[in-house]
Formats: C-alpha cells, structure tokens, sequence
C-alpha cells in the first residue's frame, strides 16, 4: 500500500483504474475534465488497460458504458451536474437494462445562474432512476467507493448502477493523502466481472425489447426488489473492504458519536466531515451531539434513520440544495421514513451552502444552537425550513 | 493546525506551491490538505491557493479565513489584493521581491515580513524566462526557512515528486532562496 497526496479527481481516476475498469466513456465538463485527462494519461502511460471512448456528449457516455458492460465488460463513466441531467433518461435505461456500471458524479451547481459549486441538485434529481447513489466525504472515500460500488452493483441479485457523488471543488480540487491499495488485494475483493446474460455475436440476445403489460410490471418488482436488497449487500461489501483494509464507512450512514446523541444532524457530502470537527468541540461543552452522514442515498438507509429516530431529541437536516415545492431532499426523505415508525422526533431542515457557498464550523455550531432551542420551544415563526445564511438583500457580514 | 495562504497571478503556479509545501509537511508525518480557491483561474489574474497542515487528520473542508502565513509570489500583488486579509496577528508573510524588507513591510502595515528575490533565483538557475520566471519553488524553498515549519529537505524531495519539468534545478532554486531569504527582524 502506497500513501500518495492526490485530488479527489485523481482518486476517482485510480479507482477505476484498480478496479480495473474495461471500458472508459469519456466527455469532458468542469469540474469532472481531469478525471477523464487522468485516465487518458493512465492508459497512455500503460498503468491501466481499458478501451478509451471519446464521445460527443454525456448522453452518450452513458449510452457507450451501457452497452460496454451489456458484452460483460467493467465499464465507467464520469460527469457532472448539467452532464448528468443529460445523461438522465440513459440512467434510467442502466438501471432498467440492470447495468452493473459504475460512474462519479461531481456534484455541481445546476444553471442558470451560471455556476460550477459545490451543490446537491444535480445527483438528488436523479433519485428515482434505479441507479445506487454513495457519497464521499473525502478523496479515500471516493477511490474506495469505486471499488466498493463495482461489487455492489455486479453481484447477481443486484446488477444495478452505481453513482458515487463527489463535491465540486472540496474535493475534486482538493489535494489530501491517500492510501492506494495494492492491486492484489483489490482483485481479491473485486474479482473480474463475470455474467452469463450479455451481448455475444455467437449467442445472441437482446436487452430492452418491447414487453406487454403484464410483464412491465414484473421487472419493475424484481427491479425494487434488488434495490431493497443492496441494503445489506451493501453492508456486507463495507465490512468486507474493512477486513482487507481497516476502513468503513458505515454501510449505508456513517454515525460519529450517535450512540448518546441527543441531537444530530444529517447530511450528505464535505459538509459533513466539517461538522465531525464542530462535534467534538460542543462534546468537550458537554453537549450531546452527533453527526448521521449520509454515505449511501439510494437505496435510502431506512433502518438506520429509524434507530436514530428512536434515540435523539431533535434531528437537523442538511440539504445543498432544493426540491422546489417543499423542503430539501433529504428532509423529505428523512420524514416519510419515520411516519410509519414508532417514534418521530421534531425535524427541521437546514438548506446550506447551495452552489458552492462555503460551510463553516460556525454555521455548523449555529445550526446546532438552533435545533436545541426548536426541540425546547417549538419551529416559531420561520417555521421548518430555514435557508441558513440568506441574505434577502442585506450586505453580507462576512466574505461568502 | 497551520493555515497558509498562497497569492500569485495565473500561470505563476501558486497551486503548485501550495502542493509542495503540503507534500513535505506529509512527508514529515502531518496530515494535509492543498486547495486552490474556487475560481475559474486565468492567466494573469490574480489566484489564491491555500495549504492546511495538523497533526491529526484534518475533516475541515471549509476555506481559510484566517491564515497564519501567508506566500506572495509577486509584489505587485500587494497594490492589488489585500494580502493580509485576516492574518493572525503572529502570522507571518513571506514575499518574492527585490525590494527592502522595511518598503514591504511599509506597504502592508504589517512587521512579521520575509523576503526573498526568487526572480532572480529562478534567472539564475535557468527557470523561466525574465518575462515569465519560475517562482513558485524557490519560494518554498524561502517559506522552509522563513516559517520553520518544514526541513528544506522536505521541500526538496516534494519538489523532485511534483515538479514535471527540470526538477532538480527546481530543487536547487529552493535551496538557493532557503539560504537567501530575508527574515522577519533581520538575519
């Protein structure tokens, strides 16, 4: 094992590279370009073996990785905000086509305005096509989740995509120490791809033929059904990396100092790797709070927002973004998965650092004041949903 | 933890710098994070990169507001941006010039000053041209000294990991400028 100082881009591209990716569909956008560049340069330089496609846009990116891994090639993919809204309807078609590919998203504000920060948008849209969402809190996360998501998505009671969501910039950009597994061990975790349902010339079949209804239907069960299932899958692939390489990431959420929390916050992404820091310093005040990340977002971590549920006073939830209409994505998936549970603490949904705005431990420490004080007296006039930090026309106090 | 902030014009290689000194902190056993700001750089213009090095594992994402040194690498900067911009009182700047320590610290209002001429450094070790010169390395060779937070020969074997290009005369201007710079106080 080798410990190397490398960008969270770099990391998504030795990822892929020690997964040992066949086919790498290719189109450049900011902040994803030197993802592709690295890979380019990995193959060029003979570190990595894989056929490299150029293609003319994100649609087809995701269209060449579909069909490279329906011959039962390992195929990857990676883009970012707009391109993946491109790429949506062909995400829907991996997933439907039960496509074990796996592509990074480097989440990225959508436009207009016009922007290139950090922000949820772009993969929390994607939720509903069938394709497994992890997201990374630091560049080791992102490589070991390359691997983790190849063997997630190509076990046979699965074979669903998997996207695992990088911030722009936080990471993407961000240089930080980096153990590289060796590659003898990632073989041993990840053995080559192998499935008998696939495209060959000497046995032909066909994916995605037209079905009458009382077929549709079916595969969209079973499709459900597989997705409910990665949940332990899941776990299982996380404690397998853990006995190879000492890290985990805690299945489907990573907990810091749950256990006797009496208020936590949830969240997904850089923000929360922030707010572990902010925690131990109210723990040394003497408060009880904890930090629930949100690692795996599809399929949803419903057993462990439940036990947290049974736990905590009041829960705080982080959205990077919108779902115009009512409350941030994760507030609204956080709520419906206690309704039907024994018990529901008070939730309030907290959306901050949208297209790049920076989160500091002082927001963090803000929001936490502010979720103890929503637990004792109630929501008040703002009600549940507080755009932290807006400035409505005022003069910032700070640089933002 | 130590927060160090980097002011240079695009195509100067202020990111490369923030890189060098993250990597010789790492390679002495710190935990280390080395960003540029989150801007669409362009050459010229004014860029901003930033090093952060603890002891422990750094989880803080957030940019840095309050640096403790901060690396200028053209005095010209100094007219343009506000370059101590949250300094800590104690924190210390570090800048590429041929002036006077004392014009610089006139200047930026502000004592805890080193210098170094790593222009002429560059020049001197064939980097760069006198239009464009290859700053960057030489002025971590300069911040080893200035900050004592790194060895030079830290610095040194960053500088042959990261630097493409001729890294041993990269290597060689961080020594040059190591021994050269200008202390705060004199010396």
């Amino acid at each position: 094992m080798v410990k190397d100082i490398m960008t969270g881009n770099k990391a998504t591209a030795y990822g892929a590279m020690l997964a040992r990716a066949q086919v790498v569909a290719a189109y450049p956008i900011t902040p994803q370009t030197t993802i592709v560049e690295r890979i380019a340069d990995l193959i060029a330089e003979g570190k990595m073996k894989a056929k490299y496609i150029m293609v003319e846009s994100e649609h087809s990116a995701m269209a060449a990785t579909i069909a490279a891994s329906n011959t039962g090639a390992r195929a990857f993919t990676a883009t970012s905000s707009h391109g993946l809204a491109l790429m949506h309807e062909v995400l829907m078609w991996a997933a439907g086509a039960r496509t074990p590919a796996v592509l990074v998203n480097v989440n990225r504000a959508m436009a207009p305005p016009w922007s290139v920060y950090a922000d949820h948008q772009d993969a929390m849209a994607q939720r509903d096509t069938g394709v497994m969402q992890f997201w990374a809190e630091n560049n080791q996360e992102i490589l070991d989740s390359v691997i983790i998501a190849y063997k997630v998505a190509e076990n046979k009671d699965i074979l669903l995509p998997a996207m695992i969501n990088q911030d722009a910039f936080y990471l993407s950009h961000t240089s930080e120490p980096v153990d590289i597994p060796d590659q003898e061990l990632v073989d041993q975790y990840l053995p080559p791809f192998e499935t008998e349902v696939k495209l060959d010339v000497d046995n032909p079949k066909g994916f995605g033929s037209f079905i009458m209804p009382p077929q549709y239907m079916e595969f969209r069960g079973h499709m459900a059904r597989s997705m409910d299932k990665a949940r332990e899958v899941i776990r299982k692939a996380d404690r397998e990396w853990e006995e190879l390489t000492g890290r985990s990431y805690g299945g489907l959420m990573d907990m810091y100092r749950c256990e006797d929390a009496e208020f936590i916050l949830f969240g997904a992404g850089t923000m929360m790797s922030t707010a572990k820091d902010v925690v131990d310093e109210l723990r040394k005040e003497g408060r009880k709070v904890g930090i629930a990340r949100l690692r795996v977002f599809r399929p949803f971590p419903v057993d462990e927002v439940r036990y947290l549920a049974d736990r905590v006073h009041a829960i705080g939830v982080l959205d990077r973004t919108y779902t115009f209409g009512y409350g941030g994505p994760l507030f609204n998936e956080m709520n419906s998965q206690m309704y039907n549970h024994g018990k529901r603490p008070p939730t309030k949904n907290y959306i901050i650092g949208v297209g790049g705005r920076d989160v500091r431990p002082k927001h963090i420490r803000g929001i936490f004041d502010d979720l103890e004080k929503v637990s004792k007296e109630g929501y008040g006039e703002e009600g549940e949903i507080h755009w932290w930090g807006l400035l409505d026309g005022k003069t910032p106090e700070e640089e933002l | 933890m130590i927060e160090i902030r980097f002011h240079g014009r695009g195509g100067q290689g202020a990111v490369v710098a923030s890189r060098i000194i993250a990597e010789a902190a790492f390679r002495e056993g710190k935990d280390v994070q080395a960003f540029p700001y989150f801007g669409v750089e362009r050459r010229g213009a004014p860029v901003t990169a930033f090093t952060k090095i603890d002891d422990r594992h750094i989880r803080n994402k957030s940019m840095i507001y309050e640096p403790d040194h901060v690396i200028v690498l053209e005095a010209s900067l100094i007219q343009a941006v506000d370059v101590t911009q949250g300094l800590k009182k104690d924190g210390m700047v570090l800048v590429n010039t041929e002036s006077d320590p004392d014009e610089i610290r006139r200047q930026l209002d502000f004592d805890n000053v080193a210098v170094v001429n790593a222009t002429k450094i560059a020049l001197d070790n064939q980097l760069g041209s006198k239009v464009q010169p290859i700053v960057n390395t030489g002025i971590t060779g300069a911040f080893a000294r200035a900050s004592g937070l790194i060895s030079i020969e830290s610095v040194e074997a960053a500088i042959m990991n990261i630097v493409p290009r001729y890294p041993e005369k990269n290597a060689k201007a961080a020594r040059d400028a190591y021994e050269a710079v200008m202390l705060p106080g004199g010396g």
